[in-house]
């Protein structure tokens, strides 16, 4: 089970989450260092869920190697390597391509689910959390580019879950990538090609997600990329931020 | 030595093969069919390979590689020996993979492939469904087609890593109903078992746990409800699992 009463944290010191109000979860973002991803289980993210994302591939989709618009929901895993907390040091592979800081927010599931109808939905939710869904930038999506997008450390999760019940509609929340001293991009789930609700049942008419796991609703189209030495963080909505920095190889990694 | 994971009787057990069928570790003796058989492991990373035998490439009509294709999967695909996988009606080719699985036994990170195999812990078999009709030009190939429940049938047995010592000499075989449909030899591999390990922990920290699953030779063909598919690899073991129908899955 994966319940999530309020603001589910964990910090890297201590072996159970914490679940604190909204005020509780800022005063430990200001004093505590280390934390690990709220969540425990499979990180699924979708590809080209913003429709913005899909106006821009639009003029070659019916061209090789694509052929036809995407019909089903397109997915990829960010495997266990690449799962980081608050306050995560991402190391950047090559700085002269930079890091894309892809903004997104994960649906966290609370409920085995299998075969949903988008009107039940949200019952299977425990929450949701920011994702800053990392890559190194490519333009082709016709095959995975796992080199690209499974780095250590390449999936920043957190702070914390916020409980379903503080979201009063999850395709309507503000998303912020902002990089210090640098560019700052803002999109909404709004523009996404399928609501929170219809990615759900889409997605569990072929595969159960099951409690811990989490499903993003995808990259804003538009989010910026980053370098080595930038100070990163990810807003959503008014809740408390996600921060994390960028650092170059040899500078060593951590979280 | 050969390890199974099985439930038994209210609880999970590891198990040993026995003449009379498994052996499990409080020393109970059970036939085959008696257990569950769970996967053989609890499941980190999950990779797949595409393409990695040149005939079976030929076959979908490919052409030679850049790199390995490599994609990710999910733990809800993962179902154990003797599992039974769905074939939505309608569909018109849902074929097996007869795949070596490599479980990697050690933190890995830009190993080199001459010690590479000293980072595995072990093999197993897995059958690794996929639905062609579900195939769409994104992210190829997309989960819809490769990531779907019980689709991906691993065990019985991990097999250590010492009882094999070369595994890329291994011969592959799928029988449907019994007669044989697939056979292929690991050695034809594009990318073997050292170089995939190179190349995946030159970019990425692979960790115990993680499993490859190496791609499959030529010889796949459509399967149907009903239809009782066993993968044979040399030394590991052999792996059953069932095709059932929409109408098995109370979904009509």
């Amino acid at each position: 089970m994966f319940v999530v009463n309020d603001h589910r944290v964990s910090l890297a010191t201590e072996s159970l989450a914490r679940d604190v109000d909204a005020s509780g979860l800022r005063g430990m973002l200001r004093t505590q260092r280390g934390f690990r991803p709220p969540v425990s289980g499979t990180v699924y993210a979708s590809l080209l869920n913003d429709r913005a994302a899909q106006q821009a591939l639009e003029p070659e989709m019916r061209d090789a190697p694509y052929k036809a618009p995407p019909q089903a929901p397109i997915l990829y895993v960010k495997p266990r390597n690449t799962l980081v907390g608050y306050g995560a040091r991402v190391v950047v592979p090559d700085n002269a391509k930079g890091v894309r800081l892809g903004a997104s927010l994960g649906i966290v599931i609370g409920r085995v689910t299998c075969c949903v109808k988008a009107a039940d939905a949200m019952e299977h939710v425990a929450g949701f959390v920011g994702v800053a869904d990392l890559s190194i930038p490519h333009a082709s999506v016709y095959r995975l580019p796992i080199g690209d997008q499974a780095r250590d450390g390449f999936c920043v999760i957190g702070p914390a879950v916020v409980a379903r019940r503080h979201v009063a509609n999850p395709d309507a929340l503000a998303l912020t990538m902002a990089i210090e001293g640098g560019a700052s991009f803002s999109g909404s789930t709004s523009t996404a090609v399928r609501s929170a609700a219809r990615l759900l049942q889409d997605v569990t008419e072929f595969m159960t997600l099951v409690p811990g796991d989490v499903l993003t609703m995808g990259v804003l189209h538009g989010s910026p990329v980053g370098h080595a030495g930038d100070r990163v963080t990810l807003s959503v909505g008014d809740w408390a931020p996600l921060r994390f920095e960028l650092v170059a190889a040899d500078a060593g990694a951590g979280s | 030595m050969k390890r199974a994971r099985v439930a038994f009787a209210g609880a999970i057990h590891e198990a040993q093969p026995h003449e009379r069928g498994l052996r499990l570790a409080d020393g109970r003796i059970c036939g085959e069919q008696d257990v569950v058989w769970l996967p053989p492991l609890e499941l980190g990373t999950i990779f797949a390979l595409g393409l990695n035998y040149a005939k079976h490439a030929a076959e979908l009509k490919f052409s030679k590689q850049k790199e390995p294709l490599v994609f990710l999967k999910g733990p809800n695909g993962i179902v154990g020996h003797r599992g039974v996988m769905r074939r939505p009606d309608g569909v018109t080719n849902m074929h097996y993979e007869c795949e070596l699985a490599v479980v990697i036994g050690r933190n890995a990170r830009s190993v080199r492939r001459a010690e590479a195999l000293d980072y595995v812990a072990g093999y197993t078999i897995a059958d690794d469904y996929t639905i062609r009709d579900y195939l769409e030009n994104y992210y190829r190939p997309n989960l819809r087609v490769k990531n779907r429940d019980g689709g991906t049938v691993l065990g019985p047995w991990l097999v250590d890593a010492a009882d094999i010592p070369d595994p890329g000499n291994l011969e592959l075989h799928t029988y449907v109903n019994g007669r044989q449909t697939q056979s292929g030899n690991t050695r034809d591999m594009v990318t073997p078992v050292p170089a995939l390990i190179e190349y995946l922990s030159g970019f990425m920290t692979l960790a115990p746990g993680d499993v490859i699953l190496t791609g499959t030779p030529e010889g796949v063909v459509n399967v149907n409800a009903g239809d009782e598919v066993t993968c044979k690899i040399e030394g590991i073991g052999r792996l059953t699992n069932f095709i059932a129908s929409d109408k098995d899955f109370n979904r009509t």
